[in-house]
Protein backbone atom coordinates (compact mmCIF):
# COMPACT_ATOMS: atom_id res chain seq x y z
CA UNK A 1 0.00 0.00 0.00
CA UNK A 2 1.13 3.44 -0.80
CA UNK A 3 -0.21 6.10 1.61
CA UNK A 4 -0.44 9.44 0.64
CA UNK A 5 -2.40 12.69 1.11
CA UNK A 6 -4.61 13.40 -1.54
CA UNK A 7 -7.71 15.31 -2.26
CA UNK A 8 -11.17 13.42 -3.64
CA UNK A 9 -9.87 14.84 -7.06
CA UNK A 10 -6.27 14.12 -6.70
CA UNK A 11 -7.87 10.54 -5.37
CA UNK A 12 -9.71 10.34 -8.34
CA UNK A 13 -7.32 11.20 -10.75
CA UNK A 14 -4.66 8.62 -9.32
CA UNK A 15 -7.13 5.62 -10.09
CA UNK A 16 -8.06 7.19 -13.30
CA UNK A 17 -3.91 6.59 -13.97
CA UNK A 18 -3.92 3.75 -12.28
CA UNK A 19 -6.77 2.15 -14.51
CA UNK A 20 -5.47 3.61 -17.56
CA UNK A 21 -8.37 4.20 -19.72
CA UNK A 22 -8.43 4.00 -23.59
CA UNK A 23 -10.49 6.62 -23.91
CA UNK A 24 -11.02 9.62 -22.23
CA UNK A 25 -13.39 12.64 -23.20
CA UNK A 26 -13.85 15.62 -21.05
CA UNK A 27 -15.40 19.03 -20.33
CA UNK A 28 -13.98 20.83 -17.25
CA UNK A 29 -16.75 22.46 -14.78
CA UNK A 30 -16.21 23.00 -11.43
CA UNK A 31 -15.65 21.45 -8.98
CA UNK A 32 -14.42 18.54 -11.13
CA UNK A 33 -11.93 20.17 -13.42
CA UNK A 34 -9.17 18.86 -11.66
CA UNK A 35 -9.85 15.81 -12.16
CA UNK A 36 -9.31 15.30 -15.89
CA UNK A 37 -6.91 18.22 -15.40
CA UNK A 38 -3.86 15.96 -13.17
CA UNK A 39 -4.76 12.97 -15.66
CA UNK A 40 -3.92 15.19 -18.46
CA UNK A 41 -0.94 15.99 -16.90
CA UNK A 42 -0.33 12.32 -16.18
CA UNK A 43 -0.91 11.76 -19.94
CA UNK A 44 1.85 14.47 -20.69
CA UNK A 45 3.99 12.96 -18.64
CA UNK A 46 3.80 9.35 -20.32
CA UNK A 47 2.45 7.52 -17.41
CA UNK A 48 -1.11 6.85 -19.25
CA UNK A 49 -1.53 5.76 -23.03
CA UNK A 50 -5.15 7.02 -22.85
CA UNK A 51 -6.93 8.62 -25.91
CA UNK A 52 -7.56 11.59 -24.66
CA UNK A 53 -10.45 14.03 -26.60
CA UNK A 54 -10.92 17.75 -24.92
CA UNK A 55 -14.60 18.46 -26.63
CA UNK A 56 -16.56 21.23 -26.82
CA UNK A 57 -18.99 20.23 -24.06
CA UNK A 58 -20.50 17.70 -21.86
CA UNK A 59 -23.16 16.62 -24.37
CA UNK A 60 -20.22 15.84 -26.66
CA UNK A 61 -18.11 14.70 -23.80
CA UNK A 62 -20.80 11.58 -23.23
CA UNK A 63 -21.48 11.38 -26.87
CA UNK A 64 -17.33 10.16 -27.68
CA UNK A 65 -17.66 8.52 -24.62
CA UNK A 66 -20.91 6.42 -26.14
CA UNK A 67 -19.08 6.00 -29.33
CA UNK A 68 -15.75 4.85 -27.84
CA UNK A 69 -16.79 2.56 -25.36
CA UNK A 70 -19.41 0.72 -28.29
CA UNK A 71 -16.26 0.13 -30.31
CA UNK A 72 -15.47 -1.95 -27.26
CA UNK A 73 -13.11 0.97 -25.51
CA UNK A 74 -12.52 0.90 -21.58
CA UNK A 75 -14.17 4.59 -21.12
CA UNK A 76 -14.00 7.86 -18.48
CA UNK A 77 -15.29 10.89 -17.80
CA UNK A 78 -15.90 13.29 -14.74
CA UNK A 79 -18.11 16.46 -14.29
CA UNK A 80 -20.52 17.69 -12.22
CA UNK A 81 -23.76 19.88 -11.70
CA UNK A 82 -24.42 21.91 -15.03
CA UNK A 83 -22.06 19.12 -16.85
CA UNK A 84 -23.71 16.51 -15.66
CA UNK A 85 -27.07 17.95 -16.47
CA UNK A 86 -25.79 18.67 -20.39
CA UNK A 87 -25.02 15.14 -20.21
CA UNK A 88 -28.71 13.60 -19.53
CA UNK A 89 -30.06 13.13 -22.83
CA UNK A 90 -27.22 10.86 -23.56
CA UNK A 91 -27.12 8.86 -20.40
CA UNK A 92 -29.94 6.37 -20.95
CA UNK A 93 -28.88 5.92 -23.94
CA UNK A 94 -25.71 4.82 -22.30
CA UNK A 95 -27.25 2.38 -20.09
CA UNK A 96 -29.97 0.76 -23.18
CA UNK A 97 -26.85 0.50 -25.14
CA UNK A 98 -25.12 -1.23 -21.97
CA UNK A 99 -22.13 0.68 -22.00
CA UNK A 100 -19.83 0.23 -18.83
CA UNK A 101 -18.71 3.99 -19.05
CA UNK A 102 -17.32 5.04 -15.89
CA UNK A 103 -17.95 8.70 -14.68
CA UNK A 104 -15.92 10.12 -11.51
CA UNK A 105 -18.85 12.79 -10.81
CA UNK A 106 -18.02 15.74 -7.98
CA UNK A 107 -21.57 16.37 -6.54
CA UNK A 108 -22.43 20.32 -7.00
CA UNK A 109 -25.63 21.98 -6.55
CA UNK A 110 -27.64 22.85 -9.53
CA UNK A 111 -28.61 25.93 -11.20
CA UNK A 112 -30.71 28.12 -10.50
CA UNK A 113 -29.66 30.22 -8.84
CA UNK A 114 -26.18 29.36 -9.73
CA UNK A 115 -23.94 27.89 -7.09
CA UNK A 116 -20.80 25.70 -7.04
CA UNK A 117 -20.89 24.23 -3.83
CA UNK A 118 -21.92 20.99 -3.35
CA UNK A 119 -25.28 19.52 -2.84
CA UNK A 120 -26.43 15.95 -4.54
CA UNK A 121 -29.07 17.53 -6.92
CA UNK A 122 -27.46 16.84 -9.90
CA UNK A 123 -26.67 13.38 -9.54
CA UNK A 124 -30.42 12.89 -7.92
CA UNK A 125 -31.71 14.12 -10.62
CA UNK A 126 -30.10 11.15 -12.67
CA UNK A 127 -31.19 8.45 -10.90
CA UNK A 128 -33.73 6.80 -12.93
CA UNK A 129 -31.26 7.06 -16.26
CA UNK A 130 -30.12 3.43 -15.84
CA UNK A 131 -26.59 4.12 -14.34
CA UNK A 132 -25.07 2.35 -10.83
CA UNK A 133 -24.44 5.17 -8.32
CA UNK A 134 -21.80 5.00 -5.82
CA UNK A 135 -21.81 8.01 -3.33
CA UNK A 136 -18.06 7.97 -1.46
CA UNK A 137 -17.84 9.74 2.07
CA UNK A 138 -14.46 10.70 1.86
CA UNK A 139 -11.21 10.64 -0.56
CA UNK A 140 -10.48 7.19 0.42
CA UNK A 141 -13.66 5.89 -0.49
CA UNK A 142 -13.43 8.14 -3.76
CA UNK A 143 -10.10 6.15 -4.80
CA UNK A 144 -11.45 2.99 -3.92
CA UNK A 145 -14.71 3.07 -5.22
CA UNK A 146 -13.75 4.16 -8.62
CA UNK A 147 -11.51 1.20 -9.23
CA UNK A 148 -14.37 -1.07 -8.27
CA UNK A 149 -16.53 0.65 -10.62
CA UNK A 150 -14.84 -0.13 -13.34
CA UNK A 151 -14.77 -3.68 -12.12
CA UNK A 152 -19.10 -3.25 -11.56
CA UNK A 153 -19.39 -1.46 -15.10
CA UNK A 154 -17.92 -4.21 -17.05
CA UNK A 155 -19.31 -6.73 -15.38
CA UNK A 156 -23.01 -5.89 -15.38
CA UNK A 157 -22.36 -4.09 -18.60
CA UNK A 158 -24.17 -1.13 -16.87
CA UNK A 159 -22.35 2.54 -16.72
CA UNK A 160 -21.41 3.70 -13.19
CA UNK A 161 -21.12 7.01 -11.51
CA UNK A 162 -18.56 7.36 -8.49
CA UNK A 163 -19.45 10.67 -6.70
CA UNK A 164 -17.60 12.64 -4.19
CA UNK A 165 -19.06 15.89 -2.36
CA UNK A 166 -18.21 18.88 -3.76
CA UNK A 167 -15.01 20.98 -2.40
CA UNK A 168 -16.08 18.91 0.84
CA UNK A 169 -14.06 15.75 -0.48
CA UNK A 170 -12.90 17.38 -3.96
CA UNK A 171 -11.00 19.77 -2.79
CA UNK A 172 -10.08 18.52 0.92
CA UNK A 173 -6.46 16.61 1.50
CA UNK A 174 -6.77 13.57 3.46
CA UNK A 175 -4.66 9.99 4.25
CA UNK A 176 -5.29 7.84 2.10
CA UNK A 177 -4.05 4.27 1.23
CA UNK A 178 -3.46 3.74 -2.69
CA UNK A 179 -2.45 0.00 -4.50
CA UNK A 180 0.31 -0.39 -5.73
CA UNK A 181 -0.13 0.21 -9.64
CA UNK A 182 0.62 -3.61 -10.79
CA UNK A 183 -2.09 -4.60 -7.89
CA UNK A 184 -4.76 -2.06 -9.14
CA UNK A 185 -4.22 -3.07 -12.44
CA UNK A 186 -4.40 -6.76 -11.73
CA UNK A 187 -7.53 -5.80 -9.48
CA UNK A 188 -9.38 -4.61 -12.41
CA UNK A 189 -7.99 -6.82 -15.01
CA UNK A 190 -8.58 -6.88 -18.73
CA UNK A 191 -11.53 -5.50 -20.91
CA UNK A 192 -12.85 -7.37 -23.84
CA UNK A 193 -16.54 -6.24 -25.04
CA UNK A 194 -18.51 -8.97 -26.69
CA UNK A 195 -19.59 -6.90 -29.74
CA UNK A 196 -17.56 -4.20 -30.86
CA UNK A 197 -19.34 -1.84 -33.19
CA UNK A 198 -15.59 -1.72 -34.71
CA UNK A 199 -15.97 -5.69 -35.63
CA UNK A 200 -16.49 -5.17 -39.29
CA UNK A 201 -16.83 -8.57 -40.54
CA UNK A 202 -19.70 -8.90 -38.12
CA UNK A 203 -21.10 -5.67 -38.74
CA UNK A 204 -23.83 -4.28 -36.22
CA UNK A 205 -26.37 -1.79 -35.51
CA UNK A 206 -26.31 0.23 -32.11
CA UNK A 207 -29.55 2.29 -31.26
CA UNK A 208 -31.53 1.48 -34.11
CA UNK A 209 -35.51 2.95 -34.18
CA UNK A 210 -37.31 1.05 -31.65
CA UNK A 211 -40.93 1.70 -31.55
CA UNK A 212 -44.11 0.06 -30.01
CA UNK A 213 -42.42 -3.46 -30.77
CA UNK A 214 -39.18 -3.62 -28.94
CA UNK A 215 -39.12 -0.52 -27.10
CA UNK A 216 -40.73 -1.89 -23.87
CA UNK A 217 -38.41 -5.24 -23.78
CA UNK A 218 -35.04 -3.17 -24.09
CA UNK A 219 -36.26 -1.05 -21.03
CA UNK A 220 -36.99 -4.06 -19.19
CA UNK A 221 -33.62 -5.55 -20.03
CA UNK A 222 -32.10 -2.34 -18.63
CA UNK A 223 -34.58 -2.46 -15.48
CA UNK A 224 -33.69 -6.70 -14.94
CA UNK A 225 -29.97 -5.31 -15.42
CA UNK A 226 -29.84 -2.68 -12.68
CA UNK A 227 -31.82 -4.78 -10.30
CA UNK A 228 -29.54 -7.72 -10.59
CA UNK A 229 -26.22 -5.27 -10.40
CA UNK A 230 -26.27 -5.47 -6.86
CA UNK A 231 -24.44 -8.74 -6.60
CA UNK A 232 -21.49 -7.67 -8.68
CA UNK A 233 -21.05 -4.25 -6.56
CA UNK A 234 -21.63 -6.70 -3.62
CA UNK A 235 -18.55 -9.14 -4.84
CA UNK A 236 -16.50 -6.08 -6.04
CA UNK A 237 -16.46 -4.97 -2.22
CA UNK A 238 -16.08 -8.03 -0.84
CA UNK A 239 -12.87 -8.90 -2.82
CA UNK A 240 -11.51 -5.64 -2.52
CA UNK A 241 -12.09 -5.93 1.60
CA UNK A 242 -10.82 -9.23 1.25
CA UNK A 243 -7.22 -8.62 -0.56
CA UNK A 244 -6.58 -4.95 0.85
CA UNK A 245 -8.77 -4.46 3.95
CA UNK A 246 -11.25 -2.47 2.95
CA UNK A 247 -14.56 -4.01 2.58
CA UNK A 248 -17.74 -2.39 0.85
CA UNK A 249 -21.51 -3.07 0.48
CA UNK A 250 -24.41 -1.24 -0.54
CA UNK A 251 -24.89 0.11 2.75
CA UNK A 252 -23.39 0.43 5.96
CA UNK A 253 -24.85 0.01 9.88
CA UNK A 254 -22.62 2.14 11.86
CA UNK A 255 -23.53 1.27 15.80
CA UNK A 256 -27.03 0.12 14.80
CA UNK A 257 -27.24 -3.27 16.89
CA UNK A 258 -29.09 -1.69 19.33
CA UNK A 259 -29.92 1.77 17.92
CA UNK A 260 -33.27 4.00 18.86
CA UNK A 261 -33.11 6.75 16.96
CA UNK A 262 -31.44 6.79 13.67
CA UNK A 263 -29.83 9.06 10.68
CA UNK A 264 -29.87 7.88 7.17
CA UNK A 265 -27.48 10.14 4.97
CA UNK A 266 -25.43 9.69 1.59
CA UNK A 267 -21.65 10.83 1.03
CA UNK A 268 -19.83 13.26 3.62
CA UNK A 269 -22.32 14.16 6.03
CA UNK A 270 -21.78 10.31 6.86
CA UNK A 271 -18.29 11.39 8.32
CA UNK A 272 -19.81 14.13 10.32
CA UNK A 273 -22.26 11.75 11.88
CA UNK A 274 -20.15 9.43 12.85
CA UNK A 275 -18.44 11.55 15.31
CA UNK A 276 -21.74 12.85 16.86
CA UNK A 277 -23.06 8.99 16.96
CA UNK A 278 -19.58 8.01 19.00
CA UNK A 279 -20.04 11.18 21.58
CA UNK A 280 -23.67 10.45 22.36
CA UNK A 281 -23.05 6.66 22.77
CA UNK A 282 -20.04 7.98 24.89
CA UNK A 283 -23.26 9.72 26.98
CA UNK A 284 -25.39 6.28 26.82
CA UNK A 285 -27.92 7.58 24.16
CA UNK A 286 -28.14 4.67 21.59
CA UNK A 287 -28.41 6.15 18.50
CA UNK A 288 -27.00 4.93 14.84
CA UNK A 289 -25.92 6.32 11.26
CA UNK A 290 -27.34 3.91 8.54
CA UNK A 291 -24.96 4.94 5.19
CA UNK A 292 -26.56 4.33 1.90
CA UNK A 293 -23.41 3.95 -0.30
CA UNK A 294 -25.06 2.58 -3.22
CA UNK A 295 -28.35 4.75 -4.24
CA UNK A 296 -28.76 2.86 -7.89
CA UNK A 297 -29.72 0.33 -7.34
CA UNK A 298 -31.45 1.02 -4.14
CA UNK A 299 -30.54 -1.67 -1.89
CA UNK A 300 -34.73 -1.34 -0.44
CA UNK A 301 -34.71 -4.24 1.40
CA UNK A 302 -31.47 -4.15 2.92
CA UNK A 303 -32.55 -0.72 4.36
CA UNK A 304 -35.65 -2.08 5.53
CA UNK A 305 -33.79 -4.60 7.40
CA UNK A 306 -31.69 -2.35 8.94
CA UNK A 307 -34.18 0.25 10.36
CA UNK A 308 -36.87 -2.64 11.44
CA UNK A 309 -35.73 -2.44 15.15
CA UNK A 310 -35.23 1.53 15.45
CA UNK A 311 -37.71 3.61 17.06
CA UNK A 312 -37.25 7.02 14.69
CA UNK A 313 -35.69 7.89 11.59
CA UNK A 314 -34.51 10.57 10.12
CA UNK A 315 -33.40 10.69 6.43
CA UNK A 316 -31.44 13.14 5.49
CA UNK A 317 -31.66 14.55 1.94
CA UNK A 318 -28.55 17.22 0.15
CA UNK A 319 -30.73 18.08 -2.28
CA UNK A 320 -34.59 19.29 -2.42
CA UNK A 321 -37.46 17.68 -4.86
CA UNK A 322 -39.65 20.12 -5.83
CA UNK A 323 -42.64 17.36 -6.00
CA UNK A 324 -45.01 18.69 -3.60
CA UNK A 325 -43.81 15.78 -1.02
CA UNK A 326 -40.41 14.39 0.31
CA UNK A 327 -37.01 14.22 -1.31
CA UNK A 328 -36.26 11.51 -2.93
CA UNK A 329 -33.83 9.22 -0.79
CA UNK A 330 -36.90 9.87 2.33
CA UNK A 331 -39.23 8.98 -0.29
CA UNK A 332 -37.52 5.94 -1.25
CA UNK A 333 -36.62 4.60 2.69
CA UNK A 334 -40.00 5.38 3.43
CA UNK A 335 -41.42 3.36 0.41
CA UNK A 336 -38.70 0.19 1.36
CA UNK A 337 -40.07 0.33 4.84
CA UNK A 338 -43.66 0.29 3.74
CA UNK A 339 -43.87 -3.42 3.90
CA UNK A 340 -42.37 -3.84 7.08
CA UNK A 341 -44.31 -5.12 10.15
CA UNK A 342 -41.95 -3.14 12.16
CA UNK A 343 -41.73 0.32 11.50
CA UNK A 344 -39.81 3.05 13.10
CA UNK A 345 -41.22 6.94 13.25
CA UNK A 346 -39.48 8.52 10.24
CA UNK A 347 -38.78 11.96 9.05
CA UNK A 348 -37.60 14.05 6.24
CA UNK A 349 -34.72 16.51 6.92
CA UNK A 350 -33.29 18.95 3.63
CA UNK A 351 -29.87 20.01 4.69
CA UNK A 352 -26.54 21.73 3.11
CA UNK A 353 -27.93 22.86 -0.11
CA UNK A 354 -25.70 25.14 -2.04
CA UNK A 355 -22.90 23.80 -0.02
CA UNK A 356 -24.58 24.90 3.24
CA UNK A 357 -22.46 23.78 6.29
CA UNK A 358 -23.18 20.35 8.04
CA UNK A 359 -21.71 20.29 11.30
CA UNK A 360 -21.74 18.43 14.66
CA UNK A 361 -24.19 20.66 16.80
CA UNK A 362 -26.64 20.32 13.42
CA UNK A 363 -26.67 16.72 13.56
CA UNK A 364 -27.17 16.58 17.13
CA UNK A 365 -29.64 18.57 17.23
CA UNK A 366 -31.48 16.35 14.27
CA UNK A 367 -31.08 13.76 17.06
CA UNK A 368 -32.19 15.48 19.75
CA UNK A 369 -35.18 16.33 17.90
CA UNK A 370 -35.75 12.44 17.03
CA UNK A 371 -36.71 11.65 20.50
CA UNK A 372 -40.11 13.85 20.17
CA UNK A 373 -40.56 12.86 16.56
CA UNK A 374 -44.31 13.16 16.93
CA UNK A 375 -43.83 16.63 17.36
CA UNK A 376 -42.17 16.93 14.15
CA UNK A 377 -43.17 18.01 11.05
CA UNK A 378 -42.75 14.83 7.94
CA UNK A 379 -40.48 17.11 6.00
CA UNK A 380 -37.79 19.77 7.78
CA UNK A 381 -35.46 22.28 6.44
CA UNK A 382 -32.26 22.12 8.55
CA UNK A 383 -31.05 25.50 9.01
CA UNK A 384 -33.09 27.34 6.86
CA UNK A 385 -34.00 31.15 7.36
CA UNK A 386 -37.53 31.17 8.02
CA UNK B 1 -47.11 -8.61 -39.64
CA UNK B 2 -47.12 -12.08 -38.91
CA UNK B 3 -43.58 -12.08 -37.98
CA UNK B 4 -42.65 -13.78 -34.33
CA UNK B 5 -41.45 -11.03 -32.08
CA UNK B 6 -38.39 -12.23 -29.87
CA UNK B 7 -38.81 -11.99 -25.86
CA UNK B 8 -36.74 -10.20 -23.41
CA UNK B 9 -34.73 -13.30 -23.14
CA UNK B 10 -34.15 -14.00 -26.75
CA UNK B 11 -33.50 -10.13 -27.26
CA UNK B 12 -29.61 -9.92 -27.65
CA UNK B 13 -28.75 -7.06 -24.73
CA UNK B 14 -28.01 -3.48 -25.57
CA UNK B 15 -30.17 -2.83 -28.25
CA UNK B 16 -27.79 -4.79 -30.76
CA UNK B 17 -29.16 -5.68 -34.07
CA UNK B 18 -27.49 -7.14 -37.50
CA UNK B 19 -26.50 -4.27 -39.83
CA UNK B 20 -28.13 -2.98 -42.41
CA UNK B 21 -31.31 -2.26 -41.66
CA UNK B 22 -32.63 1.51 -42.05
CA UNK B 23 -32.88 -0.07 -45.65
CA UNK B 24 -35.99 -1.14 -43.86
CA UNK B 25 -36.83 2.64 -43.27
CA UNK B 26 -37.60 4.58 -45.94
CA UNK B 27 -36.48 8.19 -45.39
CA UNK B 28 -36.55 9.24 -49.17
CA UNK B 29 -39.92 11.57 -48.65
CA UNK B 30 -38.26 13.81 -46.02
CA UNK B 31 -36.28 15.80 -49.15
CA UNK B 32 -37.03 18.82 -50.46
CA UNK B 33 -33.72 19.12 -52.76
CA UNK B 34 -33.00 16.35 -55.02
CA UNK B 35 -29.49 15.37 -56.24
CA UNK B 36 -29.52 14.75 -59.81
CA UNK B 37 -27.02 12.45 -61.25
CA UNK B 38 -25.15 13.36 -64.54
CA UNK B 39 -23.61 9.75 -65.91
CA UNK B 40 -21.10 11.77 -69.08
CA UNK B 41 -19.75 14.26 -66.24
CA UNK B 42 -19.33 11.65 -63.52
CA UNK B 43 -15.43 10.38 -63.52
CA UNK B 44 -15.97 7.19 -60.74
CA UNK B 45 -14.11 8.91 -58.07
CA UNK B 46 -16.87 7.54 -55.56
CA UNK B 47 -16.39 10.35 -53.22
CA UNK B 48 -20.14 10.61 -53.26
CA UNK B 49 -20.60 7.13 -52.23
CA UNK B 50 -18.11 7.87 -50.10
CA UNK B 51 -19.42 10.49 -48.49
CA UNK B 52 -23.23 9.48 -48.65
CA UNK B 53 -24.99 9.50 -45.02
CA UNK B 54 -27.54 6.75 -46.31
CA UNK B 55 -25.46 4.82 -48.68
CA UNK B 56 -28.14 6.16 -51.34
CA UNK B 57 -25.52 5.99 -54.06
CA UNK B 58 -26.46 3.58 -56.58
CA UNK B 59 -23.30 1.34 -57.97
CA UNK B 60 -23.97 -0.92 -61.21
CA UNK B 61 -22.39 -4.73 -61.30
CA UNK B 62 -18.83 -3.46 -62.41
CA UNK B 63 -19.29 -1.18 -58.92
CA UNK B 64 -19.63 1.98 -61.25
CA UNK B 65 -21.36 5.11 -59.98
CA UNK B 66 -24.96 4.65 -61.78
CA UNK B 67 -27.24 7.09 -59.98
CA UNK B 68 -29.23 7.89 -56.89
CA UNK B 69 -31.58 5.57 -54.16
CA UNK B 70 -34.53 8.25 -54.18
CA UNK B 71 -35.91 5.85 -51.65
CA UNK B 72 -33.59 6.58 -49.34
CA UNK B 73 -31.73 9.88 -50.19
CA UNK B 74 -32.48 12.50 -47.18
CA UNK B 75 -31.38 15.59 -49.92
CA UNK B 76 -28.59 16.31 -47.72
CA UNK B 77 -26.73 17.32 -50.89
CA UNK B 78 -23.64 16.19 -49.80
CA UNK B 79 -23.00 14.28 -52.71
CA UNK B 80 -22.92 16.97 -54.89
CA UNK B 81 -20.60 19.48 -52.53
CA UNK B 82 -18.23 16.46 -52.49
CA UNK B 83 -18.15 15.95 -56.16
CA UNK B 84 -14.62 17.28 -57.39
CA UNK B 85 -15.98 17.61 -61.32
CA UNK B 86 -15.07 20.90 -62.70
CA UNK B 87 -16.57 23.33 -64.16
CA UNK B 88 -19.91 21.15 -63.85
CA UNK B 89 -20.50 18.95 -61.11
CA UNK B 90 -21.53 15.35 -61.97
CA UNK B 91 -24.44 15.52 -59.08
CA UNK B 92 -26.45 18.89 -59.12
CA UNK B 93 -28.38 19.81 -57.09
CA UNK B 94 -32.29 20.98 -57.74
CA UNK B 95 -35.37 22.02 -56.08
CA UNK B 96 -38.07 19.24 -55.38
CA UNK B 97 -40.95 22.38 -55.58
CA UNK B 98 -40.67 23.67 -59.11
Amino acid sequence: MVVAAKTGNEAMAEAMRQINPDVVAAYPITPATEVVMIFAQFLADGLVDTEYIPVESEHSAMSACLGAAAAGARVMTSTSSQGLALMYEILPIVSALRLPIVVCEVNRALSGPINIHCDHSDTIAARDFGWVQIYAENSQEAYDGTLQAVKIAEKTSLPVMVSTDGFIISHCMEKIEMLPDDEAKKFIGEYKMEKSVLDIKNPTTRGALDLQDYYFEHRYQTSEAILNAKNPILEAGEEFGNKYGRKYGLIEEYKMEDAERVIVALGSTCGTTRDVVDELRGKGEKVGLLKIRVFRPFPAQEIATALSNAKSVAVLDRSDSYSGQGSPVYVEVLSALFKNDKKPKIVNYVYGLGGRDINLEDIKSVFENLKKVDQLEEKNYLGVRM
Amino acid sequence: MSKKLLSVKELPKGDVLEAGTAILFETGDWRSDRPIFNKELCIDCKRCWLYCPDMSILLDENKKVSGIDYKHCKGCGICSFECPVKPNKAITMEKEVK
